[in-house]
């Protein structure tokens, strides 16, 4: 017994604490390791810390309009996106004839790889592919859509292929988030007289913050991400942060410079979620 | 289907697929490497690691010829990409247990290995009446005063031309010895008379574009790669590189290879790789000409892909001298040419019932080696896997120069600094066609 009372004060690990122990291992190993190894790689020479790769990095021509190209097309993409998956959502939520099937048919590039997406558009924007060919039946003549000539056309192929394959994530998030509201609060706005635009403006669009922030969120990583849409549309004409960080790790066998591209990658999805939970942050929630 | 359908799509996918391999590539290469290393250490035969005819197709048609033309050893062929080939040969002679009995690689592979190989200059005595030229047994000492390998087989790049475009040919201009300056005036006026740009480059993401810079329009413009990088001939070269794009085709940044583009009629006149040309003239050989490239105010500048065998340290030279002396007879190499389209290093009358577009390119090479004002480039040496990025370096001056208009000083500039930056890492000599000094890192001038 005496041993006993002695070794009570020792700390006994509490049940909590082992029940969430393995995720912390599955975390440790599978996030913080390969996460603080990668930061290593990009800062680490075989001199010692240095900044050379960094340096690489930001003299490769390459690396500005990779930035320029993903910062601008998350900039063109999300508010259409956003725009068009509320719109999707307003739709079904009228609850028109046959509303499961849009919903499954608007849902289905969900189920899409990107690269399968890339290729699909591919063959529509192709120098050849359909587009062009409708074009020419039409007599409008060709345009080279994908050519590093035209940059704007080039972009745009990439806007609507990535909007086409993007657009269904939000849609599903903003739809789960519409169930989730009671329907009182909009029979009493309409009892009261308010208006469609009205009801959208100030019930519907409050409640679904907290939905909207999470596809936003989700969105921007995915989109700071994109990279087989680009590349299977226009190579490497239309380079994308991503797209840069394989170049590097397979064409030219840097892993080094590839882990400080990727961390460019992580540093600005953080910042970006960060904002965003600043910026949406919910006051009525945390006045309570 | 594919033949009529964009090739774009169809080049693209491949390149996914490959990327799409590649997060199992970690565990392909450590089982492959684990594999090869395994059956070169068993079943008696004798083992023969290489760099080439890494394709599967070009593997077979390989061990096809070992079987029937190398008689007296049992020899197991091995190919594998050229980092992992490093490390098994270089941990093999540093753990002293060589299980490898020869080995073949381009000369930018074996240089590297110099100090894991035997040296091979009584082998190289006995077949000093081969034919082999005196410029490749320089090479083959590796920069040292011993024969370090035997070369093996050889490629280059020529210039294939669709005879309807000879039309447009300056005056007084001989298509077989056309100066740079007579290559553009052809281009220019061939865009104007057709109405459209006809001459193309392997500009896409897996054409050999950079060797034509590396090997072709810099030693032609200045004499060197590296230590002439950015002086005034430089910039020069580079601003006639400008003016030649801009009478290109501009689809040219999607061709992985000319012959496609080429046996379609999209372009009627390119310069590659021999390998990447040889399906051009296939459906009409007679339609089509094959000319060496052209040459600049320091001479007709070319790039010579020669691959050569090595015996390593502690492996058995008797019998590897025994394989290498059945694949240099001439009617081996013969076959090498025929099945896997690269030229033979010794003396071998090249027989009239090859495919006619190889005889074409033979015909070119020869005389692209023999011209008078010839000056020899080799692919960058001892780079390792820094290869790709000394490449981007070339591909960068023409993304930013030639599609985006920079002025090439400025650019050139900027590169320089950056290539230095890479051979200070690697501590590399120079290579051909800048002078070669043992020892000392190469310096971008």
């Amino acid at each position: 017994m005496a041993a006993d009372t002695r070794q009570r004060p020792k700390r006994r690990l509490s049940p909590a604490f082992l029940l969430i122990l393995p995720s912390i291992i599955f975390m440790l190993l599978l996030f913080a390791w390969p996460m603080v190894s990668g930061v290593l790689q990009a800062v680490r020479s075989p001199d010692g810390f240095s900044m050379i790769y960094i340096n690489r990095m930001l003299a490769d021509p390459g690396f500005w309009a990779a930035v320029r190209n993903t910062l601008l097309l998350i900039v063109v993409l999300l508010p259409l996106q956003f725009l068009l998956a509320l719109v999707m959502a307003l739709l079904l939520q009228a609850k028109p004839k046959g509303q499961g099937i849009y919903f499954y048919l608007w849902a289905v590039p969900l189920g899409v790889s990107d690269l399968a997406a890339g290729l699909v558009w591919l063959s529509i924007f192709a120098d050849r592919g359909y587009l062009n060919s409708v074009m020419d039946t039409l007599g409008i003549g060709p345009v080279s859509w994908l050519s590093y000539q035209n940059y704007g056309s080039m972009f745009l192929a990439v806007v609507i292929a990535e909007l086409w394959r993007a657009t269904s994530l939000v849609m599903v998030i903003v739809v789960s988030g519409m169930q989730g509201i009671p329907k009182d609060y909009d029979e009493a706005a309409n009892v009261f007289g308010a208006t469609y635009l009205q009801r959208l403006r100030h019930v519907w669009l409050p409640l679904l913050k907290p939905s909207l922030q999470v596809a936003l969120i989700l969105r921007t990583i995915l989109a700071f991400q994109t990279f087989a849409v680009a590349w299977a549309l226009t190579g490497q004409d239309f380079q994308v942060l991503v797209g840069e960080t394989y170049r590097w790790y397979t064409a030219l066998q840097n892993p080094n410079v590839a882990s400080a591209l990727a961390l460019v990658v992580m540093a600005l999805s953080m910042l970006a979620a960060v904002v965003y939970l600043r910026v949406l942050r919910d006051d009525t929630g945390s006045g309570k | 289907m594919t033949e009529s359908f964009f090739t774009k799509a169809i080049s693209r996918r491949q390149a996914l697929q490959i990327g799409a391999g590649v997060t199992v590539a970690p565990f392909l290469i450590g089982s492959l490497s684990g594999c090869s290393g395994a059956s070169t250490s068993g079943g008696g035969a004798f083992s023969f690691l290489s760099t080439q005819f890494t394709p599967v197709e070009e593997k077979q048609r390989f061990e096809k010829i070992l079987g029937s033309r190398v008689k007296d050893v049992k020899v197991s062929y091995n190919s594998m990409a050229v980092g992992d080939f490093t490390t098994q040969v270089t941990s093999q002679v540093k753990a002293g247990k060589v299980s490898i009995g020869m080995v073949g690689g381009l000369h930018g592979d074996l240089a590297p290995l110099a100090a894991n190989l035997q040296d091979l200059d009584s082998l190289a005595k006995e077949m000093s009446g081969a034919g082999i030229g005196d410029d490749l047994w320089k090479l083959a000492k590796l920069g040292g005063s011993t024969t370090k390998y035997i070369p093996w087989m050889q490629a280059t790049y020529v210039v294939a031309v669709h005879k309807s475009a000879l039309a447009w040919l300056p005056s007084g201009a001989d298509v077989k010895k056309l100066t740079y300056e007579q290559y553009l005036d052809w281009a220019i006026a061939a865009k104007k008379a057709a109405g459209k740009p006809v001459f193309g480059f392997p500009a896409g993401s897996k054409g050999l574009y950079h060797r034509f810079f590396q090997g072709f329009l810099l030693p032609s413009f200045t004499g060197g790669q590296i230590t002439t990088f950015s002086s005034p001939e430089a910039v020069t070269a580079w601003t006639y590189m400008q003016h030649l794009w801009a009478n290109m085709n501009p689809a040219s940044t999607n061709y992985d290879n000319l012959q496609e583009p080429l046996a379609r009629g999209e372009i009627l006149v390119g310069w590659d790789h021999v390998a990447r040309l040889v399906d051009a003239p296939k459906a009409k050989p007679g339609d089509w000409l094959m000319v060496p490239a052209p040459s600049g105010p320091k001479g007709l500048g070319y790039m010579l892909v020669v691959a050569g065998f090595g015996v390593l340290k502690g492996a058995d030279l008797a019998k590897a001298s025994t394989v290498i002396k059945a694949l240099s007879q001439p009617a081996t190499q013969i076959e090498v040419l025929r099945q896997n389209a690269f030229f033979p290093v010794v003396k071998a009358t090249i027989p009239t019932d090859l495919p006619p577009a190889v005889l074409l390119e033979a015909d070119a090479a020869a005389s692209q080696r023999a011209s008078s004002n010839a000056l020899l480039s080799l692919p960058p040496v001892g780079l390792g896997t820094k290869d790709g990025e000394v490449s981007q370096v070339f591909k960068d001056c023409f993304t930013q120069i030639c599609k985006e208009g920079k002025a090439p000083a400025v650019v050139l500039g900027q590169q320089a600094k950056i290539l230095q930056g890479i051979l200070d890492e690697v501590k590399v000599p120079c290579w051909a066609p800048d002078p070669v000094t043992a020892g000392e890192t190469c310096k971008v001038g």
